[in-house]
């Protein structure tokens, strides 16, 4: 591979990357917020939103959707939309770009409205049978199929490469980038049935009743390999730039393309895990989607392996001595390398939230945690944590080489993901053990479990909820630094005054490279991953519709009459 | 694949194993178990407790925004309980404090666990499901006390 390589990007396609990532940056703002105030909430510091009005629960909404599902689609759409004519040496077909891009923003925005008005108000799993504005269930279905449009579009670019260059490996990035867009296109089928056969015609009033099982089912089918749309992108960034900034190579090309495919296998046939607890769903099943779990946490084992040897490879390159010396010797606080803090603390979060998720998936011992404060501890340890870090940086990197543009106040980009780290570590800490205290997640327990006027008072979950909002501060500080950054760069000067962005990535070379012939096409990967979907959901889904009865009418969550 | 990548990835993979084999054995030998499907009950509206041995009760339980009902079970020390839960209305959660019982309560569907209660005191359950704008208020309790002749329920549907 080229040393320092760069593209041109045209004009249109710089445009277009420009805003998928500073409108997302301006909803994550928002979301962020939101998140703040729940830890105050939480508390019992405020009973209604300074500025945005509203309760605990239409915050939380927004929170969990703005963050969690806009911005990190966003991001993924904009590093395909990046990395993918990069690697390639192809361009976009501008169209078809804009289109994805205008349906996600339109969906985002309509979606975002909706809950902001109040008439959304049931959080980012959007359980029936409370009932949201059909406006919500048609945004969210607009920026999903959005983002199918965009990796449509980067379908023939691959196959046209794949017919020049005949015998030669796909780059890693490619492969990790359509690894997730592959996931992320089975999933979202389940959850567009959902939608689109459910939801909408029950919350437009063409149908009266729904099945509330079958619907969170196929919510689950959709919600744990969403988890992996958005790990997978901050591992195209692990694989492909960590190495490099650090100063050395990636440890083993193979092992990247083997927890890539490893992942188009195990991502999906687990959502049952989510539904430990549910009735109506066999338990045999419950466990045959548990071990799949197991099976899936395999290839973050490797990784763990492979970037911590990449990483062990630049520090002795740079003159680290010893077993561990090392360690030391990386670009933890060099201005210069601002990328690497982003990466090196998400993975260092990463070892708790991976143990985390190992625990949750643990069958019997889900019953201890399903639904409590831990639940949110751990994943504010994995989207929140890894993921969040590399999207942020991974979105300053990527508009400074759109834009054109130099990054601006490079100490508080280098600082600002530390900060934030320590308020995670705080915050999750407290969400957890509360959580293991009995502590329910989505609770606003500032209007009763931590209010010492109440009958529900209980004094064993306020030094937690403290922590959660001392931990949630230094987090919002955290991301305020980032912003500052982030906005000082979109709005300084222009470094250049040409029409289209010149494009360079940090890709690092293999110490390792392997042929790996049997790792280069997703075909035989995607069908067996098709096989084990069936073999473990058609149970659970015959489970569902043989134990349930009756249907659900639509529900507001401010009445115990139904709507109709 | 080098030597070393080849070893982490034996271990991880043996460590997974071994994970698995723990729960393997709660279940099979400790008899450890998640909800499963209940077939044999028919649908139930409204919350019943009644014993079924000399320390054994059944409990059907309906949550509905934003109550449990019942809200309140007084038992002896030493009662175990077959508990069903169903929803009235939209989803809601149930799980006793410091007992291994998590169930969610869903809208046409019947969801059970055994609990034994062999320790005196008060277990809180509190709703673990976003339920409305009330759900935070949405919470009952066993009390499990020595020298109770008859069993309690307070809270209870109309």
């Amino acid at each position: 591979m080229m040393e320092n390589y760069s593209f041109r990007f045209s004009k249109s396609s710089k445009n277009l990357n420009s805003v998928l990532l500073i409108i997302p940056m301006v909803l994550l703002f928002i979301g962020v917020y939101g998140g703040f105030m729940q830890t105050l909430f939480r508390a019992g510091i405020i009973q209604s939103d300074p500025f945005v009005g509203g309760d605990y629960y239409k915050g939380l909404t927004f929170h969990g959707v703005l963050n969690a599902i806009v911005f990190t689609t966003f991001f993924a759409v904009a590093l395909g939309n990046a990395l993918i004519p990069y690697s390639l040496k192809k361009h976009l077909n501008s169209k078809i770009a804009w289109t994805s891009g205008i349906l996600m923003l339109v969906g985002s925005v309509l979606a975002a409205i909706v809950i902001l008005i109040g008439e959304a108000t049931v959080l980012y799993t959007f359980y029936p049978p409370l009932k949201a504005h059909p406006l919500f269930y048609i945004g969210l279905t607009l920026l999903v199929v959005g983002s199918w449009v965009a990796s449509y579009n980067w379908v023939p670019m691959y196959l046209e490469w794949r017919k020049e260059n005949k015998g030669e490996k796909t780059p890693l990035a490619v492969v990790g980038m359509f690894t997730t867009f592959i996931i992320w296109f089975i999933a979202s089928l389940a959850v567009a049935v959902e939608i689109l056969f459910m939801l909408l015609p029950w919350s437009l009033g063409l149908v009266d009743e729904i099945n509330v099982m079958l619907a969170r089912t196929l919510f689950w089918f959709f919600g744990h390999p969403l988890v992996y749309f958005w790990l997978l992108p901050a591992y195209v960034m692990y694989y492909s730039f960590m190495p490099k900034i650090a100063g050395g190579k990636l440890y083993s090309d193979m092992a990247g393309r083997l927890v890539f495919m490893m992942f188009i296998l195990f991502s999906i046939p687990v959502g049952t895990h989510h539904q430990y607890m549910d009735p109506a769903i066999g338990s045999q099943w419950k466990l045959l989607h548990g071990i799949f779990t197991f099976a899936v946490a395999l290839p973050s084992l490797i990784t763990a392996f492979t970037l911590a040897a990449s990483l062990e490879h630049a520090g002795r390159k740079r003159g680290g001595k010893g077993l561990f010396g090392w360690m030391w010797k990386l670009p933890y606080f060099d201005k210069e390398k601002w990328f690497f803090p982003y990466l090196i603390l998400g993975l260092i979060i990463f070892i708790f939230g991976g143990i985390g998720g190992i625990i949750n998936a643990s069958y019997q011992m889900n019953t201890v945690i399903h639904n409590t404060a831990w639940v949110p501890g751990h994943f504010h340890l994995t989207v929140a944590g890894p993921v969040l870090l590399a999207f942020l940086g991974g979105s300053l990197y990527l508009i400074g080489q759109f834009m054109n543009k130099g990054i601006k106040f490079k100490g508080w980009a280098m600082i600002s993901p530390y900060v934030y780290t320590i308020g995670l570590f705080i915050m999750s800490y407290g969400l957890k053990i509360g959580g293991l205290k009995g502590m329910p997640r989505r609770t606003n327990t500032g209007a009763s479990y931590a209010n010492p006027d109440s009958i529900l008072y209980q004094p064993d979950w306020i030094f937690y909820i403290d922590l959660s909002v001392i931990g949630g501060s230094i987090m919002f500080v955290g991301i305020i630094m980032y912003l500052v950054s982030f906005f000082g760069t979109v709005f300084a000067k222009s470094e250049s005054s040409e029409e289209g962005a010149l494009v360079t990535f940090p890709i690092s070379e293999p110490l390792h490279d392997e042929p790996s012939t049997w790792l280069r096409n997703f075909k035989p990967f995607i069908i067996i991953a098709i096989i084990l979907i069936v073999l473990s959901y058609a149970p659970v889904i015959y489970d569902v519709i043989q134990n349930t009865y009756g249907g659900s009418l639509p529900y507001s969550p401010n009445s115990p009459v139904p709507l109709r | 694949m080098d030597k070393s990548e080849k070893l982490a990835l034996t271990l991880s993979g043996m460590l997974l194993v071994i994970f698995f084999g723990a729960i393997m054995y709660a279940s099979v030998a400790q008899n450890i178990e998640v909800p499963t499907c209940i077939t044999d009950m028919e649908p139930f509206a409204t919350d019943t407790l009644f014993q079924t041995g000399p320390d054994t009760y059944e409990l059907q339980m309906v949550s509905r925004m934003w109550a449990f009902q019942p809200s309140t079970v007084r038992l002896p020390v030493g009662s175990t309980v077959d508990l069903y839960v169903t929803s009235q209305d939209i989803i809601h959660g149930f799980k006793i404090d410091r007992k291994n019982v998590n169930l969610m309560a869903i809208p046409g569907a019947i969801n059970y666990m055994r609990v034994t209660f062999n320790e005196p005191g008060e277990y809180l359950y509190a709703c673990h499901e976003f339920c409305g704008a009330a759900h935070h208020t949405m919470a009952g309790r066993f009390i499990i006390e020595e020298g109770i002749d008859e069993p309690e329920v307070e809270g209870d549907a109309l």
